[in-house]
C-alpha cells in the first residue's frame, strides 16, 4: 500500500477557446500540461507561481470542480483503506472523496452565500452528507466555530456575512471546511485578501488545525514568503508546468530552474539593510523551452528536490 | 540609494510641510476622526512610507494632501506647505493647478479606472492638453513617447485600448501619466495590490528607477511591511488615524519602539534568514467615532500591563535624532 494521501500524475487541463465568435476555428489553452505531485497525510504542499500560471485550475481539477481532460490523480479512501482513482469513480467512493476533499476559497467576502446565516453556511455540508441528528448538528456547529476562534458561538450562529469583519468570515469559511473532518484541504490564497495584522492569525490557525486533525494542505499562493510559513513542501509552477519541487527550506536556500531563481528573487525582503538582487529571465525564451518540450521529465537531485531538466541555461539574459 | 543623511540634509529642500493636520468625515453616525494632528516633512528626492493596516487613515491622508476627500470630509485645522505655499483653503481653481502640476498620485487600483473606449495615450494627452494648454500635438506626443520610455514601455502602448494591456503594463502607463505634468511629488497609494510578485517587483523597481532619475520625492503607501522597507527612506507608522512612530526607515526596523510597530514587524514573514514563529495581533482598530482617551492601540496591546502607558494622551517625543515614538511607549512614570 502506498502512503500517500492523493497521487497526481500528468494532470493536464486544456480550455478550449474560439478565435472570434463566427469563425469555428477552435484555440486550446494549456492551462495545466502533465503536472504530478504526491501528497502525504498530514504534509502541507505549497503551489507557487504567477498568476495565470494553472494554479488554481489545477486545484479545481482535483476537487472534481471541473473535469480534467487527461491524467490520473488517485487519493486514499479511508473507509476502503485503499488508493482509489478519481475516474469512474463510484457513488459511494464519490461522497467519501467529497467528504474528505474540501477546498478554502481566496475571497472570504464572495465565497459566503449572503442570505445565510453562519448556522446555515456551517450546517449546509453536514446536511448533504446527512452527517448526524438535528441536535447533533448544532452542537457541532458549536463545537467548530469555537475550534477556529469564533467565541461564544453563541455570538455568531444567527448572524449573516455581512456583519462580521474579513478575518472573522474567513474563519467561517475554514469552519466550513473542517465541519466534514477532511483529510486534505485545498486553499485558494486563504489569506491574499486579509490584511497583515489578521493574516497571521488565520495562518497560525490553520497550522494548529492541521496538526490537532492531521489536514494535509494544497497551499496556492503567489508569496513564497507565506509559503514557506505555512508548507512543508513547495512546487513552483510556470505556465502549466511544475519546474521544481523540493522542501521549503531545500528550495528557497538552492534553488535550481531560473524561474525559481526570478520568483525568490522578487519577493521584498522585510530588512532595510538588505539589498536584493534581481535575477533577471528572458521570459518569452523559457515559455518557449517549457511549451517546445512537453514530455519533460523532471530529475532528482537528491534531497527530495526534483527539476524540470530542459536546457534553459542559454535563455539567461546576462545582466 | 536615496537617503542622504547627516551634514547634507541642511542643504536639502523641505518639499512638503503637513503641520497638525486634522481632518474628519461628518456622517449620520458622528463625526469620524480619519486623521488625527498629524505632521510630518518631506525633502526633495526622499521617499516617505505611510504604513498600518487598512482604516488606518493612510488613504486619507493622501486624499486630504490634494484635497480630494469626499464633500463630507473637514479640515478642522493644519497646514500643508508645498514649497512654502499653503494648500489648506486653496479654491478649487487654484487647486486645479496644484494637483498633478506639482502632486500627482497613482491611486489604489488605478490600472483599472482607465477609460476602456479611449486609446491610452488619449487619455493622457487630456491631461497634459489641461495643464498645457499651449503644447502642439505633436510636443505631447512625444512627451508622452519619453514617458512611456522612461517606464518600459513600447511606444505602440499609446494606439492600444486598456483591455488590450496586461496588469503591469496598464500600472505602467498610470505612473507615466501621473509623470506627465513633471510633479514634485508622487503619491504612490498601494500601487502594486493585485499584481503578482514579479510584477510587483519590476513596477517597483521602475518607481525606484524614475524616482532617482528625475529627483522625485514619493510618498509611498502601503500596508506590506517589506516593499516599505525596500522603498522608503522614512516612514510614519500609522494607527487609528494617528502617527505612533516616525523616523528613518532603517532606525525604525533596527529598534522598533512603538508596541504597534513591533507587532507588524513581528507579523510579516520574510524569505530570509531563521524561519522564526510569526506573532498574530489580535482584535480589530477603535472605531474612530467616538474619542479615544489615552493611546488608541491599548485595547490591543501586548505591552500594557508592563512596559507602557497607556494612560498618556497621544503625543510624539523625539527619543533620537529624527525619530519620534508616541508617548505612551516611553513607559510608567
Amino acid at each position: 500500500m502506498s502512503d500517500n494521501l492523493i497521487e497526481v500524475r500528468n494532470l493536464v487541463k486544456h480550455f478550449e477557446v474560439s478565435n472570434s465568435f463566427f469563425s469555428g476555428k477552435k484555440n486550446v489553452v494549456k492551462a495545466v500540461d502533465g503536472i504530478s505531485f504526491n501528497i502525504k497525510p498530514g504534509e502541507s504542499l505549497g503551489l507557487v507561481g504567477q498568476s495565470g500560471c494553472g494554479k488554481t485550475t489545477t486545484a479545481r481539477s482535483l476537487c472534481l470542480l471541473d473535469p480534467k481532460t487527461s491524467g490520473s490523480v488517485n487519493f486514499f479512501n479511508p473507509e476502503k483503506q485503499l488508493m482509489e482513482s478519481i475516474d469512474n469513480i463510484d457513488d459511494d467512493s464519490l461522497k467519501i472523496f467529497r467528504r474528505n476533499i474540501q477546498m478554502i476559497f481566496q475571497d472570504p467576502y464572495e465565497s459566503l452565500n449572503p442570505r445565510w446565516t453562519i448556522k446555515d453556511i456551517i450546517k449546509e455540508p453536514l446536511d448533504i452528507h446527512n452527517i448526524g441528528n438535528l441536535a447533533e448538528r448544532e452542537h457541532t456547529i458549536v463545537e467548530i466555530l469555537r475550534t477556529v476562534g469564533l467565541t461564544p458561538p453563541e455570538n455568531y450562529l444567527n448572524r449573516y456575512p455581512h456583519e462580521i469583519s474579513g478575518g472573522q468570515r474567513q474563519r467561517v469559511s475554514i469552519a466550513r471546511t473542517l465541519v466534514m473532518k477532511p483529510k486534505f484541504v485545498i486553499c485558494d490564497e486563504p489569506t491574499s485578501m486579509l490584511d497583515v495584522s489578521i493574516r497571521i492569525s488565520i495562518m497560525d490557525l490553520m497550522l494548529n488545525l492541521a496538526k490537532e486533525l492531521d489536514v494535509s494542505y494544497l497551499y496556492i499562493t503567489h508569496d513564497l514568503a507565506v509559503a514557506r510559513y505555512m508548507c512543508n513542501r513547495i512546487a513552483v509552477m510556470f505556465n502549466g508546468k511544475i519546474v521544481e519541487i523540493a522542501e521549503t527550506e531545500e528550495l528557497l536556500q538552492n534553488p535550481i530552474h531560473p524561474y525559481t531563481k526570478r520568483l525568490i528573487s522578487s519577493i521584498p525582503i522585510p530588512d532595510p539593510q538588505f539589498v536584493r538582487e534581481r535575477y533577471e529571465i528572458n521570459f518569452e525564451g523559457l515559455d518557449k523551452i517549457v511549451r517546445d518540450n512537453p514530455n519533460e521529465q523532471m530529475v532528482d537531485i537528491g534531497n527530495n528536490h526534483f527539476v524540470a531538466t530542459h536546457e534553459t541555461k542559454e535563455y539567461l539574459i546576462e545582466s | 540609494m536615496f537617503s542622504i543623511q547627516g551634514l547634507e540634509e541642511d542643504n536639502m529642500s523641505v518639499v512638503l510641510d503637513v503641520k497638525n493636520l486634522s481632518m474628519h468625515y461628518e456622517t449620520l453616525a458622528g463625526n469620524v476622526s480619519a486623521v488625527k494632528d498629524i505632521s510630518f516633512s518631506i525633502n526633495s528626492g526622499e521617499s516617505f512610507g505611510l504604513v498600518g493596516e487598512s482604516g488606518c487613515g493612510k488613504t486619507s491622508v493622501a486624499m486630504t494632501l490634494l484635497q480630494l476627500q469626499p464633500e463630507n470630509s473637514v479640515i478642522t485645522e493644519g497646514s500643508i506647505k508645498l514649497e512654502g505655499k499653503e494648500l489648506v483653503g486653496l479654491s478649487e481653481d487654484e487647486l486645479r493647478k496644484v494637483r498633478w502640476d506639482s502632486i500627482s498620485i497613482v491611486f489604489q487600483g488605478a490600472m483599472n479606472a482607465w477609460n476602456p473606449v479611449i486609446k491610452i495615450g488619449e487619455q493622457i494627452r487630456e491631461a497634459l492638453r489641461e495643464h498645457y494648454p499651449d503644447n502642439s500635438k505633436q510636443t505631447n506626443i512625444q512627451k508622452i513617447q519619453e514617458l512611456f520610455k522612461m517606464v518600459g514601455l513600447d511606444d505602440t502602448v499609446a494606439d492600444r485600448y486598456p483591455h488590450e494591456l496586461s496588469g503591469g503594463m496598464k500600472q505602467r502607463a498610470v505612473i507615466a501619466l501621473a509623470l506627465s505634468c513633471d510633479p514634485k511629488i508622487i503619491i504612490a497609494d498601494e500601487p502594486t495590490t493585485a499584481l503578482d510578485v514579479v510584477i510587483q517587483d519590476q513596477i517597483l523597481n521602475e518607481i525606484k528607477k524614475v524616482q532617482e532619475l528625475l529627483g522625485l520625492s514619493l510618498i509611498y503607501i502601503s500596508h506590506d511591511i517589506a516593499v516599505i522597507a525596500e522603498m522608503t527612506d522614512k516612514i510614519a507608522v500609522m494607527y487609528a488615524g494617528s502617527i505612533v512612530e516616525m523616523g528613518p526607515t532603517k532606525k525604525i526596523f533596527e529598534n522598533p519602539v512603538h508596541s504597534y510597530t513591533r507587532a507588524l514587524l513581528d507579523s510579516t514573514p520574510s524569505i530570509r534568514g531563521e524561519k522564526k514563529k510569526l506573532k498574530s495581533l489580535d482584535g480589530e482598530p477603535p472605531s474612530l467615532i467616538n474619542k479615544i482617551d489615552g493611546c488608541s492601540f491599548a485595547p490591543r496591546c501586548p505591552d500594557k500591563e508592563t512596559r507602557c502607558n497607556p494612560n498618556e494622551h497621544m503625543r510624539l517625543v523625539e527619543i533620537a535624532t529624527d525619530h519620534f515614538v508616541d508617548i505612551c511607549s516611553q513607559g510608567k512614570e
